[in-house]
Order: C-alpha cells, then sequence, then structure tokens
C-alpha cells in the first residue's frame, strides 16, 4: 500500500516540479511570478491536441506543442515584460505591474481558447495505456502514461541541469539572474538571455501539459490547479532553486498522496497551504534559497 | 594619434537633482586619467554614463570619434570599453572560474579568451589557487583583483574603473594599482580610474581630473596634481 501511494505521489510531484520548474526558471531571471504560466500551458496543450486532432500522431504533436510553449513565452517577454520593465520601473506600480500583466495574460488565455475550442472538456490521448502495469494478478496504480510522466520529468531536469552547469547559455542565464548589471557590464545580452529563460520556462509548461492531460481531460481551465500546486512547490524549494522546485514538487506530490490515502480527498488542497505556511514559517526561505535576496 | 575618449558639455541629472553639468576632458588612447573627488562628486554617475547604464541629459561622449551616449552596456563592451563598477563587481554565487569566463562568452575568438585569461591569471596569481570556490569565499582585495580579471577578458581598450582601493588594505591597493601600472606600460590600455584615494591614483596616472559636487574644478599632469598647494588642501586631502 505505501508502495503505491509513493507511486502516485512521484508521478504527480514530477508533474508539480515541471510546474514548479517553469515558474523558477522565470522568477529567477526577472522576478515575476508568471501567473499567466498556467495559461500559457494549456494554450500549448490545445496545440498539441489540435495538431493530434489533425494527424493523430500523440508523439507529433508532444514537439509542436513544446516548440509552440516556447514560442508564446518567448513572446510574451518580449511584447510585454520587457516593455514594463522600461515603462514601470519605479514607484509602486513596478511591484504590481507584472503580477497585473500576468494574471490579465492568464485571463486572456482563457477566453481566447474559449472562442477557438470551447469551453468544453476534450479529451487529449496518448497511445500509452492510462491502466496499472500488471505483476502476476496485482495491479499497481502506475501505468504507462504515468512512466512517461515520470521519464519526461526526468529528462528535462537533466536537460536544464547540463544546460546550466555545462554550456556558456547557462553560465549567461545564471549570471543574467544573479546580477543583471555586471552580467551586462561584462557584455552578456541579458535582455536576450531572459528570453530564453521565459521560452525554457515556456516549453517546461508545455511538456507538463501534454504529459499529464491524457491522464484527465482537456478544458480552458484544466492546469489552474497546477498553477497553485507548482507554486507551493517552488516555494517550497526556495523560489530561486531549480534542484530546489524539483525537490519541492516531488515532496508535495508524495505528501498529497499519502493525506489522499490516509485522510481524504477534502483535505488535499488545504494541505498544501499548510505545507506552504509551515515552510514559510520554519524555513522563509525555503529548502534551497539563499539567505540574502538577490538584487534582480 | 587616433582619437580617444572625448567628453563635451555633459550633463547627468538624478531625477530633479543635477549630478553633473556641463563636463567636458578628453582622454589620449593610452593615457591613464585618474578622477579624485570626495563622496558625491560625481564620479560613479560620470561612469555609469559612460558605459551605457545611465542615460546623460545632454552633452555628447564619443570613443574614437563614435558616440557612445545611450548605447547599451553590452554593446560598449563589443567596442571595447568595459567598467569594472564599485563595490567588487563580481557575481559571488558563481566560482572564480566562471567569473572570469563571463567577460568572454560574447566574443568568438576563444582561444583569444583562453590566452586572455592565462594573461589574467598571470597578473593576479592569487585568483588561479581560488579557482574553484565561490566568488563569495574571497576576501576584498581578491575580488577586486578578480573584477578586474574579469574585465581584462573582455580585451578592453578603455577601462572604467570606480573605485577599486574602496575598502582595502594598503598593501592590497599598492598591488592593484601596480597592476594597472603594468596594463598602462605593458598593454597600452587606456584607463580612466575614479578615485577617492587621490595620492595612490595620481602616483600612476599621467593627468589627474579633480570633480567637485559635478564640476570639474581640477586638471592637468598628475606630478602638477600632486605639488599643487591649493587643490591639494581644498580637494585631495593630503
Amino acid at each position: 500500500m505505501i508502495i503505491n501511494t509513493l507511486l502516485i505521489g512521484v508521478s504527480s510531484g514530477a508533474i508539480y516540479a515541471l510546474m514548479a520548474l517553469a515558474l523558477v526558471l522565470v522568477w529567477r531571471s526577472t522576478r515575476v511570478v508568471n501567473f499567466a504560466q498556467a495559461g500559457q500551458a494549456v494554450l500549448s496543450t490545445y496545440i498539441g491536441y489540435e495538431t493530434m486532432a489533425r494527424t493523430h500522431n500523440y508523439w507529433l504533436s508532444v514537439p509542436i506543442a513544446i516548440f509552440f510553449g516556447a514560442l508564446l513565452a518567448a513572446i510574451v517577454d518580449v511584447l510585454f515584460m520587457r516593455v514594463l520593465a522600461r515603462r514601470a520601473q519605479q514607484g509602486p506600480i513596478a511591484e504590481i505591474a507584472p503580477v497585473i500583466t500576468t494574471l490579465g495574460l492568464l485571463g486572456l488565455i482563457h477566453s481566447l481558447i474559449g472562442l477557438i475550442w470551447g469551453n468544453t472538456f476534450v479529451q487529449y490521448t496518448s497511445p500509452l495505456s492510462g491502466k496499472g502495469f500488471t505483476f502476476g494478478t496485482h495491479v499497481i496504480p502506475f501505468s504507462p502514461q504515468n512512466l512517461l510522466i515520470v521519464l519526461t520529468a526526468t529528462g528535462v531536469m537533466a536537460i536544464f541541469a547540463a544546460i546550466f552547469t555545462f554550456t556558456d547559455l547557462g553560465l549567461s542565464l545564471r549570471a543574467a539572474s544573479f546580477q543583471p548589471e555586471i552580467a551586462r557590464l561584462a557584455g552578456i545580452k541579458v535582455d536576450r538571455v531572459r528570453t530564453v529563460g521565459w521560452a525554457f520556462a515556456g516549453a517546461t509548461g508545455a511538456v507538463a501539459g501534454v504529459v499529464i492531460t491524457p491522464t484527465s481531460y482537456l478544458s480552458p481551465n484544466s492546469l489552474d490547479l497546477l498553477l497553485v500546486t507548482g507554486f507551493v512547490a517552488a516555494v517550497i524549494g526556495g523560489l530561486e532553486s531549480l534542484i530546489g522546485a524539483v525537490v519541492g514538487g516531488v515532496v508535495l506530490g508524495i505528501g498529497f498522496a499519502f493525506i489522499l490515502q490516509y485522510i481524504g480527498p477534502s483535505v488535499t488542497f488545504l494541505a498544501g497551504f499548510i505545507i506552504l505556511m509551515v515552510v514559510q514559517l520554519v524555513k522563509p526561505h525555503g529548502f534551497f534559497g539563499h539567505k540574502t535576496s538577490r538584487h534582480a | 594619434m587616433t582619437e580617444g575618449l572625448v567628453v563635451k558639455d555633459l550633463s547627468i541629472s538624478h531625477g530633479a537633482v543635477s549630478a553633473i553639468h556641463n563636463l567636458s576632458f578628453d582622454i589620449a588612447p593610452g593615457e591613464l586619467v585618474a578622477l579624485i573627488g570626495a563622496n558625491g562628486a560625481g564620479k560613479t554617475t560620470l561612469l555609469r554614463a559612460l558605459s551605457g547604464l545611465i542615460a546623460p541629459q545632454s552633452g555628447t561622449a564619443t570613443w574614437h570619434g563614435t558616440s557612445i551616449v545611450k548605447t547599451k552596456p553590452e554593446d560598449l563592451v563589443r567596442a571595447g570599453i568595459v567598467h569594472v563598477s564599485e563595490g567588487k563587481s563580481v557575481i559571488p554565487e558563481l566560482t572564480v572560474r566562471e567569473n572570469l569566463a563571463i567577460g568572454g562568452l560574447w566574443r568568438r575568438d576563444k582561444k583569444d579568451v583562453l590566452r586572455a585569461t592565462a594573461e589574467s591569471l598571470e597578473l593576479f596569481p592569487v585568483l588561479n589557487e581560488r579557482i574553484s570556490q565561490r566568488a563569495d569565499s574571497l576576501s576584498g582585495g581578491e575580488r577586486q583583483m578578480l573584477a578586474i580579471a574579469r574585465a581584462l577578458i573582455s580585451r578592453p581598450e578603455l577601462l572604467l574603473l570606480d573605485e577599486p582601493s574602496l575598502g582595502l588594505a594598503p598593501l592590497i591597493v599598492d598591488q592593484i594599482f601596480e597592476s594597472l601600472n603594468t596594463l598602462r606600460t605593458h598593454v597600452g590600455m587606456t584607463i580612466l580610474l575614479v578615485e577617492q584615494n587621490a595620492l595612490g591614483a595620481l602616483k600612476i596616472a599621467d593627468r589627474g581630473l579633480i570633480l567637485n559636487l559635478g564640476n570639474l574644478v581640477g586638471s592637468g599632469p598628475a606630478t602638477e596634481l600632486l605639488h599643487d598647494p591649493h587643490l591639494r588642501s581644498a580637494y585631495l586631502g593630503f
């Protein structure tokens, strides 16, 4: 029973981790909590759904959705965030302008999806079975699709770890997020690097959308709850740390699975916020955050 | 001789507060010029304008005849102008190796980046011993050396240095000033050195500019400034 619960937890934790990763990538580079991330991810998933409807090929729809997710995020950064950073640098508006913008974008994307695809639930299916693997007569609550989710999430994290650790682009991304002014004085085109950070985040959100949606339904709001859990996971991890986002996601996934199993579904969502508040009280900088805040 | 840095009637304000008024000066290629002034004289503001971090209200600044005002800092680096900002401008979260590497990320000639890195480490050997350490584990002097070393990897023609001696022990300050002297003498680099440490800066400089409340109140060969009793008592503090 415990192993079953763990498996459920790891699978959902992998998705939370992806969404947390998307939020952290944007937060690190631009100090914006991107509430539109859920909208961007769901719109990318709809692009995957549309590709699937036309080609009947899930494996083709996945990279197209991911590419769209990256492109959309880059456009959001160039058209909205860069303009905001230039025009609303000071005063009380500087603090809230990005929040208002990303919330507005979320609403805009929801409406756009409703206009194009309608507000009903649709199915975006993968060729992988959603039924649990069978060992002898025992069926475990972990399906080939769940395996895809965990493997994809692990793959995405490995790719980011490699990019951030071993490549010039990764070093530019880190330098630009830690100390943008010094990065610029060292010749790094911080604006462009930030857009790459947004694109990475957009792609990550799209990955989360296209692998999780086949386990349920697709609707304009179907990833909104994931934004909340992803955010909680990101905060647990310190909001700045990529590893923290992953650990936060997995811990939250496993925690939720056990609460669901042993206490009941009614308290799961509440438990997320209790965990968030406890982390804020005990470790205000999260488990992987820095005590000294960085200069945006 | 090719035209170096020419600043004409430059005025810079922070909102309603004027920081630099109609400032004009020039620096010939290969010169080391010390810009001396007390806190609030406008030294840092001037450097930030010359490196593209802020835009002046009026006036011009050209490098080799090309305007550099309102140009992005990252583009000025590509034009050979590198600014080492005040306060040990390193990225604390990165290692010494990574801090050095960011100075060469934009450069295509990776072989020369390696050469420049080796030369920088030769100039500041202590950095070689700390190469894998995070920059926040370095002493103040080592951080300043790292900041200058990183700038050198960009192969600057004009180096803008903001108070490299600030908060450092006299022995370390001597070492840093000596390395600047080496860069001027052996590499022929043009250097604008902003300092409160007037004595130390003027000793290695060819010329000095004295800034007070945003106005140029004195300029001339460093040796003359060092021996001008009026300037010494009024502005130089020694």
